[in-house]
Parts: C-alpha cells; sequence; structure tokens
C-alpha cells in the first residue's frame, strides 16, 4: 500500500477513536457543572414544579447515560439533534443543531480563511527575507515587530486597532456582524479588522518558524555546496533550502489555522462576530448540550483535519518518505 | 414673530434644512444657540416617517426563540414583544394602562369579572382579522398544563374565559382584581393568532408594528414596517435591525462610529467620555428595577424587629449609589415601590431611612443588644457590584457598632443554594407597574417569592381588600397603609433603584418616554423617529 493511503486511512480511524473520546468528555464535563439547561433559562424565576416540567419537556429527566447514547446514535444517522431551546416545539418548527451551527461555521470558515489568504504568505516571504538577511537590520526590524504584536493579548490589539481605525479614523466598521444576506464585498470590509488583529497574532509564529529552519538548513553541506557553484543566496534559499524546510513550516501554519478555527472567541466578542465560538460559549453557559458537543465536534475535526494536511505535505515534499525502499 | 412660526412650521415639516433656519433666525436677531435649540425642538415636535433604525441591545443570546413564554430578557422582550406584537392593553409614559388591542374594559362591581371589547379591524400580519378567538387560544396557551410561561401564576385566579361575539371577551376571576388590566399589558400576554383554536407562536405573524423578517438567534433580528397597523401613523421607521451586542465596548463603539443609533445599559465608568462625544445623546430614567438585600424573618437575629430597623439605619445608601453605580442610581426607601411619580398609589413612607449610626445604636439598645455580628451573603450574580455593596455596608455598620461579615457566594447555583436560603442574601427585581402586582407576587405572607418570609396580617389583609375595591381614594388609602407597614415593619432592605442609562444617536427623537420597562418601555422602534 501506497504510505500516504496508508497514513490518511490509518489517522482517519484514529481520528474517529479521538472524537469519540471528545465527546464524551466534553459531555461528562457539562454534566458536572451546577445547573442545567432549565436552570440556567429560567434562572431566578424557576420555581421547582416549572423547573421539573421543563426538564421533562426537554428529555433532561433521563439519566445522563441513556441520554448520551441516545444522541450517539442519531449522530452516527448523520442527526446532529435539535437544541434544547427549540424542545417542546411542534414537529416542523424545531431548531436543528445544524441550522445554529452551519452559518456560525461558515463565517468561522470565512474569516479563518481571509487571514490565512493574509497571513501565510506574508509570514513565508517575510521569515525567507529574514533568512536571506539575517542579524541584519530588515531582519531585527521584523522580528521585533511580529514579537511584539504576540506579545500583546489579542483583545488589547484589537480594541487598538478599533480606536485609530475606526473611532479616530472612520475607515473600517468596528462591527463585524454579518448575517446571511451580507454580500461578499460587504463581508470583507466589515471582517477587515477582526482579520488584521489575528493577522497580527499568528504571524509571529509562523514567520519565525520559517526563518528558523531555512536557517538551520543553511549550515548543510548540500547548500554549501549550492554556495560554491555561484548560485545567488535568494535561490539558494528558495531552491535549495526551502524544499527540505516545509515539513516544520506546514506543521505550524497547521496549527495557527487550526487555532484561527477554534480559539478566536476573544476577538469575536470584542468585534461582535458571529462566528462557532462564541455559539459554543453562549451555549455551554445556557447548558445547551446538543449544541455544544455539535461545535466540540467541529473544533476536534479541524484539529484533527488540519494536522493530517500537514502531516500529508510533510511526506509529500520528503522523497524519501514519499518512496520508502 | 409670524414668519418665525412659519418657519418652526416648516422645519417640522423637513421642509426648510438646520442651516437655512439658523441663518433666517440669526437675521431676526437671535443667538446661534438659541436657534439651534429652536430648530431641534420644531423639527422634532412632530414625528416623521421613514429611515433604517439600528439597535444594539446589551442582552440576546442564541437560546432566543420566538415562543412567548421564552422572552426572558430586554432582547426578545422589545424586539418579539415590543416592536413585532401588541397586548390586549398598554402602560403608558405616566404609568398609567390605556386600552391597547382592547378597545374598553368594564369591570363588574367586585372587579371579578371583566367584559373586555376588542378593537375592530385590526389584522394580523397575514392579513388575518383579529377576533376574541385568538384573546381566547392566547390565554389558554398560558394557562396550559405544560405552559412554562411567567405569567402563568398571574392567571391563576382566572377561571373562565368566553367569547361573547367576534370582538367581546368576558374574563370569570375568582376573586375581583382592580388591576386586571395592567395584567393585560404584559408583553409576555401579547396576543397571537388562532390556528384551529391553538395560539401559533411559531410562525411569528402578530398585529404589531413590525413584521419580522429575518431572525438569527443571538446575532441580530430584522422587521419591515407594517403598513396596516391599528395606531394611526405609526410606526415611523421603514426598516429595523435589532443587533445582540452584549460587549459593552463594541456597543459603546458602534454608536460613536454611527453602526448602531441605539444602545442600553452604558458603561457608567466611562459615561462622562461617551457624554462628550459629537452626536450622541445620553438619557437617563429612574425605573421600577430595585436592588434589595433580603433578611429571613424567621432566623434570629432578622426575627426582632429591631435588628432590622438598626441594619436599615446602617447601611449609607448614598454611598453606595455614588461609589457602586455611579451615581446612576436612586437611594431606595426600604419600599419595593419606586417614588411618586411612577406607579399609581405609590408613596414615600416616613421616616425616610437615611445612614444614622445614631439611631441604629438607639434600636440596638432596643432590641436588648450592644453588639451584632451578622452574615451577609454575597455574589455579582444578584447584580453586578454585590460584592462590593456588601464590603462597603460593612464598613457602613462598623460604626454602628455591627460586624457585618460579608460571604462571597458563588455566583453559579447562587439562585437555587443561597437567595432564599441564607439569613441575609442580595437579590433584584425588575418591579411591576402596579402596588398589587408587586406585593401580591413578593411580600403577601406564604407566597413562593416572598424574600423574607415575613407575613403580617394587616398588611395582608389590606393588600387583599385593595385588589377588589374600585374606589380610587379609599384604594389609595388602604395601599399607603399596606407601604408604611413594610417600610418600617418588613425584613426588606431597598438598597437602590438603578437607573436606565441609554444613549441614542442625536438624530432620534422621541415624545415623552415610559418609564415601565427599559427601551422606551420595550416600544421604542413604534414609538422614535428620524428628526
Amino acid at each position: 500500500m501506497h504510505p500516504i493511503v496508508r497514513t490518511l486511512l490509518q489517522r482517519v480511524s484514529l481520528s474517529v477513536a479521538t472524537l469519540l473520546a471528545v465527546s464524551v468528555i466534553i459531555f461528562l464535563m457539562i454534566e458536572a457543572l451546577p445547573g442545567n439547561f432549565a436552570s440556567a433559562i429560567l434562572g431566578q424565576s424557576a420555581t421547582p414544579e416549572r423547573v421539573a416540567a421543563f426538564e421533562r419537556q426537554i428529555g433532561l429527566d433521563r439519566p445522563p447515560v441513556e441520554r448520551y447514547v441516545v444522541w450517539l446514535g442519531n449522530l452516527l444517522q448523520g442527526d446532529f439533534g435539535n437544541s434544547l431551546a427549540s424542545a417542546g416545539s411542534p414537529v416542523g418548527h424545531e431548531r436543528t443543531v445544524m441550522s445554529l451551527v452551519g452559518p456560525r461555521l461558515k463565517n468561522t470558515m470565512f474569516l479563518a480563511g481571509l487571514v490565512a489568504v493574509v497571513a501565510v504568505p506574508i509570514s513565508l516571504a517575510l521569515g525567507l527575507l529574514a533568512a536571506l538577511y539575517r542579524n541584519g537590520i530588515f531582519d531585527r526590524l521584523v522580528n521585533l515587530t511580529t514579537l511584539t504584536s504576540i506579545s500583546v493579548p489579542e483583545f488589547f490589539i484589537a480594541y487598538i486597532l478599533m480606536l485609530f481605525f475606526a473611532v479616530r479614523l472612520p475607515w473600517f466598521h468596528s462591527l463585524a456582524t454579518v448575517n446571511t444576506d451580507t454580500e461578499l464585498l460587504e463581508r470583507v470590509a466589515r471582517c477587515t479588522l477582526p482579520a488584521l488583529t489575528l493577522v497580527l497574532v499568528i504571524v509571529a509564529h509562523m514567520m519565525r518558524m520559517t526563518r528558523a529552519s531555512i536557517i538551520n538548513l543553511l549550515a548543510s553541506p548540500y547548500v554549501e555546496t549550492a554556495r560554491l557553484k555561484g548560485l545567488s543566496p535568494a535561490r539558494v534559499i528558495v531552491h535549495h533550502a526551502l524544499p527540505n524546510a516545509w515539513a516544520p513550516i506546514v506543521n505550524v501554519i497547521a496549527v495557527n489555522l487550526a487555532y484561527l478555527v477554534v480559539g478566536v472567541v476573544v476577538v469575536e466578542v470584542v468585534f461582535v462576530y458571529p462566528g462557532v465560538g462564541q455559539l459554543m460559549v453562549d451555549s455551554v453557559s445556557a447548558r445547551d448540550i446538543p449544541v455544544v458537543q455539535a461545535c466540540a465536534l467541529v473544533f476536534a475535526i479541524a484539529y484533527i483535519g488540519l494536522n493530517l494536511i500537514a502531516d500529508l505535505v510533510a511526506i509529500i515534499t520528503n522523497p524519501r518518505l514519499l518512496r520508502p525502499r | 414673530m409670524y414668519d418665525l412660526d412659519r418657519m418652526k412650521g416648516m422645519a417640522a415639516k423637513g421642509k426648510v434644512s438646520r442651516r437655512d433656519f439658523v441663518q433666517f433666525a440669526l437675521a431676526l436677531g437671535l443667538s446661534v444657540t438659541a436657534a439651534e435649540t429652536m430648530f431641534v425642538k420644531a423639527a422634532r415636535s412632530e414625528p416623521k416617517r421613514g429611515g433604517f433604525l439600528r439597535i444594539g441591545g446589551a442582552h440576546g443570546s442564541t437560546t432566543d426563540t420566538l415562543d412567548p413564554s421564552n422572552y426572558l430578557d430586554t432582547y426578545s422582550q422589545s424586539v418579539f414583544g415590543g416592536y413585532m406584537s401588541n397586548s390586549l392593553t398598554f402602560i403608558n409614559h405616566k404609568g398609567e394602562w390605556e386600552p391597547d388591542l382592547a378597545e374598553s374594559l368594564e369591570p363588574s362591581d367586585d372587579a371579578a369579572q371583566w367584559v373586555v371589547r376588542l378593537r375592530k379591524g385590526v389584522t394580523f400580519h397575514d392579513g388575518k382579522d383579529f377576533t376574541s378567538e385568538d384573546v381566547i387560544a392566547t390565554t389558554n396557551f398560558i394557562r396550559g398544563e405544560e405552559s412554562k410561561s411567567p405569567v402563568k401564576s398571574t392567571l391563576e385566579s382566572v377561571v373562565e374565559v368566553k367569547a361573547d361575539g367576534p370582538h367581546t371577551v368576558i374574563f370569570k376571576m375568582s376573586a375581583g382584581n382592580a388591576d386586571f388590566p395592567y395584567v393585560l399589558s404584559d408583553l409576555l400576554y401579547c396576543m397571537l393568532p388562532s390556528r384551529d383554536g391553538v395560539a401559533d407562536w411559531q410562525s411569528g405573524v402578530r398585529t404589531g408594528a413590525f413584521i419580522l423578517e429575518n431572525f438569527e438567534p443571538g446575532v441580530t433580528c430584522k422587521q419591515k414596517r407594517n403598513p396596516n397597523y391599528h395606531w394611526e401613523g405609526r410606526p415611523y421607521f421603514d426598516e429595523v435591525e435589532s443587533l445582540v451586542l452584549t460587549d459593552v465596548v463594541a456597543r459603546t463603539n458602534a454608536l460613536t462610529t454611527g453602526d448602531i443609533h441605539y444602545m442600553n445599559r452604558c458603561d457608567l465608568k466611562t459615561l462622562n467620555l461617551l457624554e462628550r462625544t459629537q452626536g450622541v445623546v445620553v438619557s437617563e430614567l429612574t425605573g421600577f428595577g430595585h436592588l434589595t438585600l433580603p433578611m429571613l424573618t424567621t432566623v434570629a437575629p432578622f426575627d426582632d424587629v429591631n435588628v432590622r430597623r438598626a441594619l436599615k439605619h446602617a447601611i449609607n445608601r448614598q454611598d453606595i449609589v455614588d461609589k457602586i453605580f455611579f451615581g446612576h442610581a436612586t437611594p431606595g426607601n426600604d419600599n419595593p415601590i419606586p417614588p411618586p411619580p411612577s406607579v399609581k398609589y405609590a408613596t414615600v413612607p416616613e421616616p425616610i431611612h437615611v445612614y444614622d449610626p445614631d439611631k441604629a445604636k438607639f434600636y440596638l439598645k432596643e432590641a436588648g443588644l450592644s453588639s451584632l455580628k451578622v452574615d451577609l451573603s454575597m455574589a455579582d450574580a444578584a447584580f453586578a457590584g454585590a460584592v462590593d455593596t456588601g464590603v462597603l455596608i460593612r464598613e457602613h455598620a462598623a460604626a454602628c457598632g455591627i460586624d457585618v461579615n460579608v460571604v462571597r457566594e458563588p455566583n453559579d447555583g447562587y439562585w437555587d443554594n443561597v437567595w432564599l436560603k441564607k439569613p441575609w442574601s442580595a437579590s433584584y427585581w425588575s418591579g411591576r407597574p402596579t402596588v398589587d402586582w408587586m406585593f401580591t407576587q413578593a411580600y403577601l405572607g406564604g407566597v413562593a417569592w416572598n424574600e423574607t418570609r415575613w407575613t403580617n396580617a394587616r398588611f395582608d389583609e389590606l393588600v387583599n381588600g385593595a385588589r377588589a375595591e374600585l374606589d380610587d381614594a379609599k384604594r389609595g388609602t388602604m395601599y399607603a397603609e399596606a407601604q408604611q407597614i413594610l417600610h418600617d415593619d418588613g425584613g426588606q432592605v431597598v438598597l437602590v433603584f438603578r437607573n436606565f442609562v441609554d444613549a441614542h444617536s442625536d438624530t432620534l427623537a422621541h415624545n415623552e418616554v415610559a418609564v415601565n420597562w427599559e427601551i422606551d418601555g420595550l416600544k421604542l422602534a413604534e414609538r422614535w423617529w428620524f428628526a
């Protein structure tokens, strides 16, 4: 069997087990929190009878194991279930988990994609240039700026950007609220500031890794040979060093892209961007288990999938791994 | 000054620009400021049609639904209850009820039967006529076995609802209730269309000023003007979008950058900065909402009225208003009915409870104590700043020889484990539009929400008697006495009445604002307009 196919199969089957474990852990953790959906929603105004009636209505009076098994069974048939918020609605008016998560997931993917399209080329270019002119003024400047932007908390960057580019200079929107009707250009315009914030947050990591792995290779004999052949430094780096540096770089890119999908809830809150992160936080505080589970699965899939892609790229770019003897 | 009046009229109709008006007024010898003010006043006196209003609300979540049993915060209450729906009555800016979908309400002599005549010619958004069948379906939806509506308990005394023709509904109650029209004003009791006798909330088809266009839970809701609205001329906006902006900084920035026109719940710490922003108007109103420190009067030492009085005098409410609420609250006087003019029959019981260490010490002596040590259970789940308030109270009480031990309780499960369980804790009330409603729900002996477990036979007799009393003067005297008893004897510390601090763009104009709820009685989109 081809090593790529083998890795793919191995990893996919492993990830199914991981997803199962994730769902169990999330379920147990929400069960361990005090209160449930009924009491969280009814709050101070809840009388015990009202809470009990509500629990019966949404099926929370059943034992946790039964509820988990039913949920899992439905999931295997491709049904993510209904949000507890719509429980008790007549047939046809339930709010499915997919109808909640779907549009949010699109938003999250859109923002992550926008950031990736900007951040990945920039960090690769900056990393290459920094390696090329290492220890010079340019290198130091790039390092200083990116390290500063990664060291500052993201909400702070977000507020600073908002203050200067939305409040003082009315160039961009301070709110990134989009809905399903928002047109593409409007969407990009509204997402400018959150995307810029995230670019500033993730560029440093990828750029430093590119720089480090290339500089690492520059000491190896074949680079020395290339240089002795009289090749220009730029050609040495791009054609000789970079192909061998892909594996670690792609790994870092994967980690950062995964972060864009799962970890940007702070930026979502600051710019009021309707992404999956905010949905998950809302659902945890309301103890809306089906929605939390779906969000957790989405996040887990994003992590596992991106890491899988990174590994595949590492294999493809390495002839020794691609064609094993 | 005939010409100036004419210009004012034109300004009101939007036929003259601000610039032209000011130039004209200057020519007549007015100062620029005076002319500006005059223009604004004139231009706003008459509502104008048109525009797309965007509101940023402090509440709203992904669990919001169109089900009126589930309108739990000001977002769904205003967007679905206020803008999209109507109840049989509403509360005006003076705190009095007025008919809305009803045309008139007539009580029987004992107020135990109400004949409600419905407004004719009202249609739902889908064109269906509004009739008594819809009222009955809605009422049964709320009273039903499976109902989780908070209004259910309020309607418990209703024993029968029946139609008398398409435009008359008769409510029969087990006991008289002179305040029944106020009960009908609840936005959680908004009228739903009946489909074969069953109330339909799912479709979002209502009678209100705006028609539902697009609703994304926890994100946004867009609504368009209802051209067939039963209030002549209203609403003025063509469209309204209500955004969920729970982060106060995001909300403030959205307002200052012009992304939204109205926000509620301003950040009190930075309010003076917001006030200086050009084009932004900060508005402040004292509402019915209040924060309380209930003492369980069944538990020592709070079972002694002198201890309760000592503690009521040992709290410096003004200090709490200044330090915790930055002045945006009104000190309470241990009467949960806000000081007049607010709710009908509200009084200010004397002596007003202010910080007075001597009096506190006097009452402590009356109780036969030389010193006192009590626990105060606080968590910010009760209200933001509760723990800090506790620490302040500890300082105030120390000067009166009372040692208040502030116990910080966890926010999660506060209402289950602390409230109504610990002898002295913190709580909040959003207030009620009538004295009876507030007292019946939270102060009569033995009711579920009686936070202090306080019982007083005379108080119960007065409240129960006044409910069925149709004579205004007699009723007023009874309620005055009840408020006095609660103030003197009760276990409730009414700390402060919280102000609604909202901000809006100066392009918005409005008439007098209702205070029964936030956001102009939750009906801002129906009542305001672009100047």
